[in-house]
C-alpha cells in the first residue's frame, strides 16, 4: 500500500466481553483504503465478533470503532442507516432472505435505498448477478435450491448491489470446493481492482490468503497480535502464528502461491 | 435525420459530424439510475455502428452507470472502449471491462410465467382437494408409525426416554398451568354471569350452579385446554422438529441408526398424553372456581350451598369429560410433530406448517369433541 493510504476503518482500544469471558483487550487495527485485509486467527479467537463490532450488530464493552471516521453506534438512526449502505456485508452462511428469489433478494436494498423501480431494480440486479458469475437460470430460484457456492455468489452479489466501499466477507469459501474456492478469491480480486472496493476477510483458508490478501492481521491472545504483509506476518515468532504457516498446509499454500505467481 | 443535435443531461449526439459524435457527461451512479435509464433508453435508436463515443467528461462511475453503458453500446463494443479510450483511468477501464465480460455472453434471464387468474383459482382449488386427501392419509400413516413405534418400545424399558419425557412434561403441562387456570377461572365466571343473566327470566338463578359444572365438565374443560394446547403445543412441536428438520439434524439422527420418531416423536406425544388430562382436570376446577366466586358475588349463592349443589352432579360427566382428554392430546401431539417433519428448509417452510398444524389441530379437535357430544347423548350418558 502506498504512503498515502488512509484508515477507512479505526479500531481503537477495542474491548469485547460476553459475561466473564473476555473476546478482545485493548484491540487496535485499521483497515486501509483499497486493500484486501485477512483477519485470520484461531476458533474462538473472535474474528466473528471483531466484524460484528464494526459493522455495528455488536456493542462494544469499550474501545472505538470508526467506519469513515463516524462511530456507528452513537450515529442518530438515519446516519447510520447512510452508513451502513456503504458498505456490504457477507454472512458465514449466506443469510440470503429464504422466502425472496435470488433476483429479489439483490434487487430488495436497490428498491429501499436506491429508490429505483421495481423493474430498475431488477434489471440492475441482473448486472449484479452476471457479476457475481452467476448463471442467469439461478436467477428465479429460491435460495434453497442452490448450491453452496451458488449462494454465496448470491450473497456477495446482494452485499454488491449498493456499489459498497466496503465489503465484509465472513469465510467466503468455508464450505467450497477447491475450484469454486479459487474462482471466488479471484472474483474478490477482479471486483476489488474494478470497483475499487476495500474488502476485510475473515478466514480460514490459507490458499486465500496467499492469494489475494494484501495484508494479513493476527488475532491472538485477544487482540492483534500481528498486522502487516504475509512475509513479515510469517516471520513473527509466535507459536501459534509459527504452525499456522509453517505447518504442512501452509507450506502447500506457499508453494501453490509461488508456481501461480511463476506461471503468470 | 432532421435535427442535427440530440441532447439529454448526461449525453450530447452530434449528427452533423460525420461520423456523429456521442458525448457522454455527468456522473453515471446509482443515484441517478432513474434519469439515465431513460436518456439511455431515448438515445439507443439514435446511435449506429459507426457513432464515434467520448467519455472525456465522464465524472463517476459506479457498476450500475457501466451497466446502462453496456445497455447503451452493447457489450462488445464497451469492452472494445475500455481498451481503446485513453482518457480512461486503469481503475476505470478494468470496470467497464468486468461488466461488459460480465454481460456479454449473459443473456436476460427468463422469468417464470405468471398463471391466469381464473386457471390459477381453479388448479388452486384442485390442488388443494388433492393434497387434503394426501394430507389424511400421511396423517393415518403417521398415527399408524407412531402406535407401531410405541408399543416396540414398551416392553424395552431400555429404550424409554423419561428424561426427555419428563422435560416435555414440564413444558407442555407444568409450564402451561398458569394461563389455562387464569382461562377456564375467566371463561367459568363469563359462564356464571351469562347464566344468571338468562336464568334470573325464569327465577331459576340457582341453576347456574348446574349450567357451570355441566359446561365445564363435560365439554369447556377439555375443550379450552386442547384448544390453548393446540395453539401452545402444536406449534411448539412443529417449530422444534422442524428447525431440526431445516437443520438436518432428523437426518443425522437416521444416520447415526437411530428412530427418530423413537427419540422426538414418543416423548412429545407421552407427554401430552400425561399433561392434558391433568390439564384439563385444573381447567375444570378452576372453571367451577370461577363460577363460584360469580355466584357468591352475584347471586348471593354461598360456596357451601355451591359444594352442595355440585355433590348432586353424578361423576360420569367428569368422567366423559376425562375420557376426551388422552384422544385429543395424542392428536394434537401427532399432528404437530408430522407438520414439523413435512418441513423442508426455508424459515417460510417452518412458518407456514406451523400455522397448518395450529389449524389442523384445532379444526380436529372441535370436530371430535362435536361428534363425542352427539355421541355421549345418544348413549345417555
Amino acid at each position: 500500500m502506498s504512503a498515502q493510504a488512509s484508515a477507512l476503518i479505526e479500531v481503537r482500544d477495542l474491548t469485547n466481553a460476553f459475561g466473564a469471558q473476555v473476546v478482545h483487550e485493548h484491540l487496535d487495527l485499521d483497515v486501509m483504503r483499497g486493500e484486501i485485509l485477512g483477519i485470520v486467527g484461531g476458533s474462538g479467537t473472535g474474528k466473528s465478533v471483531l466484524l460484528r463490532s464494526i459493522v455495528g450488530l455488536q456493542r462494544p464493552t469499550a474501545g472505538s470503532v470508526k467506519v469513515f471516521g463516524e462511530n456507528l453506534l452513537s450515529l442518530s438512526p438515519e446516519k447510520r442507516s447512510q452508513v451502513e449502505r456503504r458498505f456490504g456485508v457477507l454472512f458465514q452462511s449466506g443469510a440470503l432472505f429464504s422466502s425472496l428469489t435470488v433476483l429479489e433478494n439483490i434487487a430488495l436494498p436497490l428498491i429501499e435505498h436506491a429508490g429505483l423501480s421495481r423493474d430498475e431494480a431488477e434489471s440492475l440486479a441482473v448486472v449484479k448477478l452476471a457479476l457475481a458469475g452467476l448463471p442467469e437460470t439461478a436467477a428465479y430460484k429460491y435460495p434453497d435450491s442452490l448450491s453452496g457456492g451458488m449462494v454465496k455468489r448470491a450473497a456477495l452479489a446482494r452485499a454488491l448491489a449498493l456499489d459498497p466501499e466496503i465489503v465484509f466477507l465472513d469465510e467466503p469459501t468455508a464450505g467450497l470446493d477447491p475450484i469454486s474456492a479459487a474462482a471466488f478469491d479471484q472474483l474478490i480480486l477482479t471486483l476489488r481492482d474494478a470497483l475499487g472496493l476495500t474488502v476485510f476477510l475473515v478466514t480460514h483458508d490459507l490458499d486465500t490468503l496467499y492469494t489475494i490478501c494484501d495484508r494479513v492481521a493476527v488475532l491472538s491472545q485477544k487482540r492483534v497480535l500481528v498486522a502487516g504483509d504475509l512475509t513479515t506476518v510469517a516471520a513473527t515468532p509466535d507459536a501459534w502464528v509459527h504452525d499456522y504457516f509453517h505447518g504442512p498446509r501452509g507450506r502447500a499454500a506457499l508453494q501453490a502461491s509461488a508456481r501461480l505467481t511463476e506461471n503468470n | 435525420m432532421s435535427k442535427p443535435f440530440y441532447m439529454t443531461s448526461a449525453l450530447q449526439l452530434d449528427t452533423a459530424a460525420s461520423p456523429a459524435q456521442l458525448r457522454i457527461s455527468g456522473d453515471w451512479t446509482l443515484p441517478h439510475y432513474s434519469q439515465l435509464a431513460r436518456d439511455v433508453a431515448t438515445m439507443r435508436p439514435r446511435l449506429d455502428g459507426a457513432t464515434a463515443v467520448h467519455l472525456a467528461d465522464l465524472q463517476a462511475l459506479d457498476t450500475s452507470g457501466a451497466a446502462l453503458l453496456a445497455d447503451l453500446l452493447g457489450a462488445e463494443r464497451l469492452i472494445d472502449l475500455a481498451a481503446s479510450d485513453a482518457s480512461l483511468t486503469p481503475a476505470r477501464q478494468a470496470l467497464l471491462n468486468s461488466v461488459g465480460a460480465a454481460l456479454r455472453t449473459y443473456c436476460q434471464p427468463e422469468k417464470p410465467k405468471p398463471r391466469a387468474g381464473l386457471a390459477d383459482v381453479l388448479a388452486h382449488i384442485g390442488g388443494f382437494v388433492a393434497s387434503l386427501w394426501e394430507r389424511v392419509a400421511a396423517l393415518l400413516g403417521f398415527i399408524g408409525l407412531v402406535l407401531e413405534t410405541l408399543l416396540r418400545g414398551l416392553f424395552a424399558p431400555r429404550r424409554w426416554r423419561v428424561t426427555s419425557l419428563v422435560s416435555n412434561i414440564e413444558q407442555t403441562g407444568l409450564d402451561a398451568v398458569p394461563i389455562v387456570v387464569l382461562l377456564t377461572f375467566m371463561v367459568g365466571a363469563v359462564v356464571a354471569f351469562l347464566g344468571a343473566t338468562v336464568l334470573a327470566n325464569f327465577g331459576a338463578t340457582i341453576y347456574t350452579v348446574n349450567l357451570v359444572a355441566f359446561a365445564f365438565l363435560r365439554e369447556f374443560g377439555v375443550l379450552l385446554t386442547a384448544i390453548l394446547m393446540a395453539g401452545r403445543t402444536a406449534s411448539a412441536f412443529t417449530a422444534q422438529i422442524g428447525s431440526m428438520k431445516a437443520n438436518e439434524e432428523v437426518d443425522a439422527i437416521r444416520t447415526l441408526g437411530l428412530n427418530p420418531i423413537e427419540l422426538l416423536v414418543l416423548p412429545r406425544v407421552l407427554a401430552l398424553l400425561v399433561s392434558l388430562p391433568i390439564l384439563t382436570f385444573l381447567a375444570m376446577l378452576s372453571g367451577i372456581l370461577g363460577g363460584a366466586v360469580v355466584c357468591l358475588l352475584v347471586l348471593n349463592i354461598s360456596p357451601t350451598m355451591y359444594l352442595t349443589i355440585l355433590q348432586g352432579i353424578e361423576v360420569q360427566h367428569l368422567l366423559v369429560g376425562l375420557s376426551k382428554a388422552p384422544v385429543f392430546a395424542f392428536l394434537i401431539a401427532v399432528i404437530g410433530c408430522l407438520e414439523g417433519f413435512k418441513v423442508s428448509g426455508s424459515a417460510q417452510s417452518v412458518g407456514e406448517h406451523t400455522t397448518s398444524a395450529v389449524v389442523q389441530s384445532i379444526f380436529v379437535v372441535i370436530l371430535l369433541d362435536a361428534v363425542a357430544a352427539m355421541f355421549f347423548m345418544e348413549m345417555g350418558w
